[in-house]
C-alpha cells in the first residue's frame, strides 16, 4: 500500500462520529406530526374542525334531526325562520333545519362516493402510467386525456342518462369525470418520485415492483394526492348539488342540497329561507374542504417537518 | 481489415480485445467477471417521435475480474462509467453487450427468480445518504427490508435481533432503530445504508462513491469501516471513487477506467505507484504526496483538452485526444489490456507494443474531437 495513511479514528471502529439522537423522545408518526402541524395552522384546523361537525351531523342524521325529512304539515307551509323551526318551513310544510341535516348525509355521502372512486382507479391509473412509463404511460394517459376533453356535466349527464338517476349512479358519475384529474396528479408525483435513490436502493436489495410501488413510491407520491382529494370532495360536493339542480342527482322527496337549491328556487322572491340554508351548507362545506386542502399542502411540504422536527439537515 | 495500411505487429497480435483474459487468475478465484461489457443508452432527439439518434457508450468493452474476498478500487474521472458499470454488474442497469459472470454464473440472462437470488448475495452502497433512505420509513424498517424480501429471520423477535445486530455492526446504537433518517447525520445515515446493503449476508458489495458526499472527518471513519467490515465478513468490495487517493488507500487491486473502458488494472501498489497506462500516470501526478520535498519535485502530467463525449468515443485508444505520447498505430488500433510492469498488472497502451483490434473503416467515421 502506497497511499497516504488516513488517520484511523481515535475511537475504537464501532463508536459514531456523532453523538446518536438519544434522547428518549419517541418518535411520532408521520400522521401524528401531520395532525399537530394541521393544528398549528388556523384556518385549516377551523376548515378541519368545521368539517368534522358536518360530518358527525351527517352520520348522526336521524338522531339530530328534529323531525323526518319528509314529514309534511300543511298547515305550518313556508313559515319564516322561528323558534320551532329555526331555518323555517318550505311550501309542504317541512323543517327545513331537518332536512339540511338529513340532505348532508345524501350530499356528503355522494360527495365521498365519488371522491373514493376517482382516487383509487385514477391513482391507479397514474401509478401504472407514471411507473412503468413507456407504451403503458402512453396508452393510459391518452385515454385519460380523451375522457378529460369531455365537458364534465356533459359527461356525468351522459352517465346518468345511460345508468339512471339516485344516489350511487351520480357518485359513479362525478366519480368518473374525475378519475383523469386523480390520474394527472398520481403521474406527476410518481414520475418525481420514481427515479429516487431510495427507490433504486430497494430495488437493489430484491424488492418486487409491487414492493417498491405500495411501499416507496405511492407513500412519497402521496402528499399532492392528499391536497387533491380533498379538493376534489368540494368539487364533488358542488357537483351532486348542480346535478340534483338539473333533476339529475337525487329525486325528490329525498333531501339533498342541490335538490332543495332547485326546490328552493321557484319561492326566492316569498320565502328566501327555502334556498338559502342549503345554499350556505354548500357553500360552507366547499370552503372547508378547499381550505384544508390549502392547509394539507402546506403541512405536507416535507420542508415543514424538518422545522417541526427542530433537527436534521 | 484487407484495406488497413499492413502493421506487422498489431496483426501478428491481431487478437480480438474481449479474448483477452483481464487477468491470469484461476477460475474458481474470481467471484465477479465481466467480458467485453457494454452499456449503451440511446440518445433521443427531442419531438415526437423520440427516435434514437446516437449511441451514448457509458460501458464500451470492459474486460474485469473481481477476486473472492478483494477490494477493488475503481478510478476515473466522473462521467467516465464507473457507476454504469457498477449497476450493470449487479443488474440493476441492463447491459446492451458482453457478459457478466457471478461466482461462475452469467447473470445477463437470469430470470426473475434468480435474479432476486442475486440481489441477496450482491448489494450496494449509494453514493449520497440523504437520498438512498426513504426518508417514511424508520431505520428498522429501511434496514429490514432485504430480511422481509428475502423471507430471512421471519418472526418479530428474530428480525428485531437481526437489525440491533447489523446497526451493532456499523457502529450505530440499536436503540435508534425507530427513527427516521432526518434525525442522523451523513456519516449516520451511511452506516445504515452499509447496514441495509449488509442485512442479506451479502459476498459482493458495489460502493459507489460512498464517502464522496460525507463531510471530510467523517470520511475516513466510513472508509475504516468499510475495510473493518470487509476483513471481518470476508466480503469482496467493488470500490468506486473519482478519489485515487482514497481508492489506494482501501484497495487490494485497482482498475483505472476511462471513457467506458478499463484501461490499466493491477495490484494497488504498482497502478498506485508505477502506473504503465498515460492516463493513469496523469491521474496519478494529479494527487499530492505527502512528502514536503516530494512533494516539491512532484511533475503534474497536465492533459490536454477535455475528455471527448462518450457519444463521440475517439477511435483506436479512446485516450488518443489528451495522450502526452501519442503515435502512429493508436488512431488505428484499439489497445487491448496486456500484462506490464508488475506482474497481475495489465494495461491497454501501444507504447508496450501494439496489441489490439484494429479499427474497421466504419468505425473510422466516428469524428474523434481533436
Ligand atoms: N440512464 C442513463 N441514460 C443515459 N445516459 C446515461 C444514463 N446513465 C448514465 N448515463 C451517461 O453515461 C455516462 C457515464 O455515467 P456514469 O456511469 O454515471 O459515470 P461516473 O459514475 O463515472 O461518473 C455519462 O455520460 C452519463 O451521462
Ligand atoms: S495507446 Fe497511444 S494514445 Fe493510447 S495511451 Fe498509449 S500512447 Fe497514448
Ligand atoms: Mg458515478
Amino acid at each position: 500500500m502506497t497511499g497516504a495513511p488516513l488517520p484511523e479514528p481515535a475511537a475504537s471502529p464501532t463508536a459514531t462520529e456523532e453523538g446518536v439522537p438519544s434522547t428518549a423522545r419517541p418518535p411520532q408518526p408521520r400522521w401524528r406530526q401531520t395532525l399537530v402541524l394541521l393544528a398549528r395552522n388556523p384556518t385549516a384546523a377551523v376548515a378541519g374542525t368545521v368539517l368534522l361537525l358536518i360530518v358527525l351531523t351527517a352520520v348522526f342524521d336521524e338522531a339530530i334531526a328534529p323531525t323526518g325529512p319528509n314529514e309534511i304539515a300543511v298547515e305550518d307551509r313556508l313559515q319564516p325562520p322561528s323558534l320551532a323551526h329555526p331555518f323555517g318551513t318550505d311550501d309542504l310544510g317541512r323543517d327545513i333545519l331537518s332536512r339540511v341535516i338529513l340532505g348532508a348525509a345524501v350530499s356528503l355521502r355522494v360527495g365521498f362516493l365519488a371522491v373514493t372512486f376517482a382516487l383509487v382507479v385514477g391513482a391507479l391509473i397514474g401509478l401504472l402510467a407514471g411507473y412503468y412509463g413507456r407504451w403503458v404511460d402512453d396508452v393510459l394517459m391518452r385515454f385519460m386525456d380523451i375522457l378529460f376533453a369531455f365537458p364534465a356535466v356533459l359527461l356525468a349527464i351522459a352517465v346518468l342518462a345511460v345508468r339512471g338517476p339516485g344516489a350511487g349512479n351520480t357518485a359513479l358519475a362525478i366519480g368518473i369525470v374525475y378519475v383523469p384529474v386523480f390520474a394527472r396528479v398520481t403521474r406527476a408525483s410518481v414520475l418525481g418520485v420514481r427515479e429516487d435513490v431510495y427507490v433504486r436502493a430497494s430495488r437493489s436489495v430484491g424488492a418486487s415492483d409491487w414492493r417498491l410501488l405500495t411501499r416507496h413510491v405511492l407513500p412519497n407520491a402521496a402528499p399532492p394526492i392528499i391536497v387533491q382529494t380533498s379538493i376534489s370532495l368540494a368539487f364533488a360536493v358542488l357537483a351532486e348539488a348542480a346535478l340534483s339542480f338539473l333533476g339529475l342527482g337525487t329525486q325528490p322527496p329525498n333531501p339533498s342540497w342541490g335538490l332543495m337549491l332547485a326546490e328552493g328556487r321557484g319561492f326566492i322572491d316569498l320565502a328566501w329561507w327555502l334556498a338559502f340554508f342549503p345554499g350556505m351548507a354548500i357553500f360552507l362545506t366547499v370552503l372547508c374542504f378547499n381550505l384544508l386542502g390549502d392547509g394539507l399542502r402546506d403541512v405536507l411540504d416535507p420542508r415543514q417537518r424538518t422545522l417541526m422536527a427542530g433537527s436534521g439537515r | 481489415m484487407t484495406d488497413l495500411p499492413q502493421r506487422p505487429t498489431a496483426h501478428a497480435a491481431g487478437v480480438p480485445a474481449s479474448d483477452v483474459p483481464a487477468s491470469q487468475v484461476p477460475a474458481s478465484d474470481v467471484l465477479v467477471s465481466a467480458r467485453g461489457l457494454e452499456v449503451h443508452f440511446p440518445v433521443r432527439a427531442g419531438g415526437a417521435l423520440r427516435r434514437a439518434t446516437g449511441v451514448l457508450r457509458a460501458v464500451d468493452g470492459v474486460d474485469l475480474d473481481i477476486r473472492r474476498g478483494e477490494t477493488l478500487g475503481l478510478v476515473g474521472e466522473s462521467g467516465c462509467g464507473k457507476s454504469t458499470l457498477g449497476n450493470a454488474l449487479l443488474r440493476l442497469v441492463e447491459p446492451t453487450g458482453g457478459t457478466v459472470t457471478f461466482d461462475g454464473t452469467d447473470v445477463t440472462g437470469l430470470d426473475r427468480r434468480a435474479l432476486r437470488a442475486l440481489r441477496r448475495r450482491a448489494g450496494m452502497v449509494f453514493q449520497d445518504p440523504f437520498a438512498s433512505l426513504d426518508p417514511r420509513r424508520t431505520v428498522r424498517q429501511t434496514v429490514s427490508e432485504p430480511l422481509e424480501v428475502h423471507g430471512l429471520r421471519s418472526g418479530r423477535r428474530e428480525r428485531a435481533e437481526r437489525v440491533a445486530e447489523l446497526l451493532e455492526l456499523v457502529g450505530l446504537d440499536p436503540a435508534v432503530a425507530d427513527r427516521y433518517p432526518h434525525e442522523f447525520s451523513g456519516g449516520q445515515r451511511q452506516r445504515v445504508g452499509i447496514a441495509r446493503a449488509l442485512a442479506g449476508e451479502p459476498d459482493f458489495l458495489v460502493c459507489d462513491e460512498a464517502i464522496a458526499s460525507l463531510d471530510v472527518s467523517v470520511q475516513a471513519q466510513v472508509l475504516n469501516l468499510l475495510r473493518r467490515l470487509q476483513r471481518q465478513l470476508g466480503l469482496t468490495l467493488l470500490f468506486i471513487s473519482h478519489d485515487l487517493s482514497a481508492v489506494r488507500y482501501v484497495s487490494d487491486r485497482i482498475a483505472v477506467m476511462y471513457l467506458g473502458r478499463v484501461v490499466e488494472v493491477g495490484p494497488a501498489s504498482a497502478v498506485g505507484s508505477d502506473p504503465q497506462m498515460p492516463y493513469t500516470q496523469a491521474l496519478l501526478s494529479a494527487v499530492p504526496v505527502p512528502h514536503p520535498s516530494l512533494e516539491r519535485t512532484r511533475q503534474r502530467i497536465v492533459l490536454r483538452g477535455d475528455v471527448p463525449s462518450p457519444a463521440a468515443v475517439p477511435s483506436g485508444c479512446r485516450f488518443r485526444t489528451r495522450c502526452p505520447y501519442a503515435f502512429e498505430p493508436c488512431p488505428d488500433v484499439d489497445p487491448a489490456l496486456q500484462p506490464v510492469g508488475a506482474p497481475g498488472q495489465l494495461a491497454a497502451c501501444h507504447l508496450h507494443g501494439v496489441v489490439g483490434r484494429p479499427v474497421e473503416r466504419a468505425e473510422e467515421a466516428v469524428p474523434a474531437a481533436e
